[in-house]
């Protein structure tokens, strides 16, 4: 006991301990597979996404015409040969409006669910580290979450211009409280640990803290959360685009292709179909991965919701 | 008992205070002249001006802030830019159909989803509980107006055993009334069935690990009287906690839904209202739909001590 103590002294005497690995990565590379096939949500949450995304980038060479050529004389024609999925009131090719608003609605998806996530990230570790601060940042987390996201985001977009990035601030503004709620339990409990306070005895500085027990710690559920703020933002732009409050009408958003239709929907419903199902997809499959993700990482979890 | 819910009515006034604060802090948050914008691309200096005095921007935060808290402590939620009147006569104008359909989309989602999610708690593992969470996925992924379109071209253009669009005071007909809600409350449900059996589903599992419900089988209990009184009961607690949160998905989906299925109510008045930049409007509505929000998660957290005798603060 007494030499495990005194050589423990001699390893912080001499040399400055190494970060320890969290994932091994050989274990990774051989059990790819194997942990695909026994998480069968995750494999095709990400399958669609991917896809998707390779859509997206690929948008000029996947059989596109510009999505923006308004050519009045072919008016709402339905899907054919020379129109995939039909045109719509501008004549506008809808496919290629379709393709290229991937863009867009993954832009705003992934920008938001990485955007809420480290200010929530941030606020979280300050509410939970900073005892003083701890009650007053959670209450305006609480007043914050009290207003539905959607009214926060169109109170918001209703005083700025519209454009892809105050969409992405106004919807960012809205979510990221869910996510500092999560870090500051995290970080609550955390500090209870045996290790932890093992850790602060022996003098290590709170950013080592947080850089080495916390962190690890945050990435499971902020993972999970990320993915479901990331189907949330993704529909709520859609939401925005649709009552005409989101993303400035000439770049084509699936929210936005669907508002075109919106007046012609009984006699042309083909305008509002190809959009709503891409998107229906996408949001399907992000919340497969989340819910995949979720049972991987933490079987716990999974029992809770 | 009593002291637990003065004490609980009492910490909600902060919450509303900061709900308040954030709402109208939002105004000077926003990087660029909100009134410029508000008076829109083809508006005079003039106009700006005027819209900038009657926002109140021209004077000090705090003080406007205190004359708006005021002008709120007294009902006043202010006026319309748009069409001068007074915010809350025209939201007491469109307040019966939000409300109708909201009050209909609350009992059929929790009629549906709380036996679906017992049922899929009781029969884990089987097809029945695999269908039951896949519907639950399906019903967060599509947006509320593409299940809106969808259901109106099936039921409606089809096969035309609904009414398409509109909407039919109560004091025409409750036939009537009730005909033209069924699809709108099913569009504007989906999430709230899927994110309520999903609650019910994971509560219940819990639950029913528990010895007592072993007990009771031992006993030769049934399997209505074991799943409805005694862990329906137990499990109780955190579905209707998730009800009161999802609530917020009703008030910001009957936005949308409204727009589908022409319903002049809140929902249609705030897309009115972004439309037109009236942001006194605007402000209006979240506020007073955030302060119900705020309210109906009191009262629940009230009834908690009716659920669950246990829970005594």
């Amino acid at each position: 006991m007494g030499g495990a103590a005194c050589s423990g002294q001699a390893a912080f005497v001499t040399a400055a301990p190494t970060l320890p690995d969290i994932l091994p990565p050989i274990k990774i590379r051989r059990g790819v597979t194997g942990f695909l096939r026994r998480h069968p949500t995750i494999a095709i949450g990400a399958a669609i996404i991917l896809v998707m995304i390779l859509m997206a980038l690929l948008a000029p060479w996947l059989g596109t015409v510009d999505p923006t050529a308004i050519a009045t004389y072919r008016r709402t024609r339905p899907p054919s040969q020379a129109w995939w999925f039909g045109t719509d009131m501008l004549g506008r090719d809808i496919y290629s409006r379709v393709v290229f608003g991937a863009r867009i609605s993954l832009l705003v998806g992934f920008s938001v669910a990485l955007a809420a996530s480290a200010v929530g990230l941030a606020i979280g570790l300050v509410a939970g580290f900073v005892r003083w601060l701890d009650g007053v940042v959670m209450r305006i987390m609480d007043g914050m979450m009290s207003i539905p996201p959607i009214l926060l985001a169109i109170a918001l977009m209703a005083l700025t211009r519209a454009s892809v990035g105050n969409v992405i601030i106004a919807i960012s503004l809205a979510e990221f409280p869910r996510v500092s709620r999560l870090v500051r339990g995290v970080v609550l409990t955390l500090r209870e640990q045996p290790y932890v306070d093992a850790a602060v005895a022996a003098g290590t500085r709170t950013p080592m803290i947080i850089l080495r027990h916390i962190l690890p710690n945050t990435v499971a559920p902020m993972t999970v959360q990320a993915t479901y703020i990331c189907a949330s933002a993704m529909i709520i732009e859609a939401i925005l685009s649709f009552i005409g409050a989101g993303t400035p009408p000439i770049i084509p958003s699936w929210g936005n292709i669907m508002a075109d239709g919106r007046a012609l929907w009984q006699v042309k419903p083909f305008i509002v179909f190809f959009p709503a199902v891409f998107l229906s997809v996408t949001v399907l499959a992000v919340n497969l991965l989340g819910d995949g993700l979720r049972d991987a990482l933490d079987p716990r979890l999974a029992k809770g919701l | 008992m009593l002291t637990y819910i003065v004490r609980r009515i009492l910490s909600t006034i902060p919450v509303m205070a900061i709900v308040a604060f954030v709402v109208f802090a939002l105004l000077y948050v926003v990087p660029g002249d909100p009134a410029a914008i508000i008076a829109g691309d083809q508006a005079t200096p003039e106009d700006i001006i005027r819209i900038r005095a009657s926002l109140g921007l021209d004077r000090p935060f705090l003080v406007r802030f205190g004359e708006w808290v005021w002008q709120l402590l007294h009902g006043d939620l202010g006026t319309s830019i748009f069409t001068n009147l007074p915010v809350t006569d025209l939201i007491h104008q469109r307040v019966e159909p939000t409300l109708s359909l909201m009050a209909i989309t609350l009992v059929l989602s929790v009629v549906v989803a709380v036996p679906l999610g017992v049922v899929a708690a009781w029969k884990a593992g089987t097809f029945i509980d695999r269908a039951v969470m896949a519907f639950a996925v399906l019903g967060f992924s599509v947006p509320v107006f593409v299940v809106g379109y969808g259901l109106a071209y099936v039921f409606a253009l089809r096969w035309e055993w609904l009414p398409v669009q509109g909407y039919v005071p109560l004091a025409d007909g409750v036939w009537r009334w009730f005909r033209h809600l069924i699809l709108p409350s099913l569009a504007l449900g989906c999430v709230y069935i899927a994110l309520i059996a999903r609650i019910t589903r994971a509560a219940m599992l819990e639950v029913l690990a528990q010895d007592y419900i072993r007990t009771a089988r031992a006993k030769g209990l049934g399997q209505r009287p074991i799943l409805f009184v005694h862990a329906l009961k137990n499990a109780a607690v955190p579905i209707v906690t998730t009800i009161g949160i999802g609530i917020a998905l009703l008030i910001g989906g009957a936005v949308v839904t409204e727009s589908v299925f022409a319903i002049p109510g809140l929902g249609r008045l705030t897309v009115d209202a972004i439309l037109r930049r009236d942001y006194p409007l605007i402000q209006g509505i979240v506020l007073m739909f955030s302060f119900v929000y705020v309210l109906v998660n009191l009262l629940i957290d009230v009834t908690y001590t009716l659920l669950d005798p246990r829970i005594r603060y």
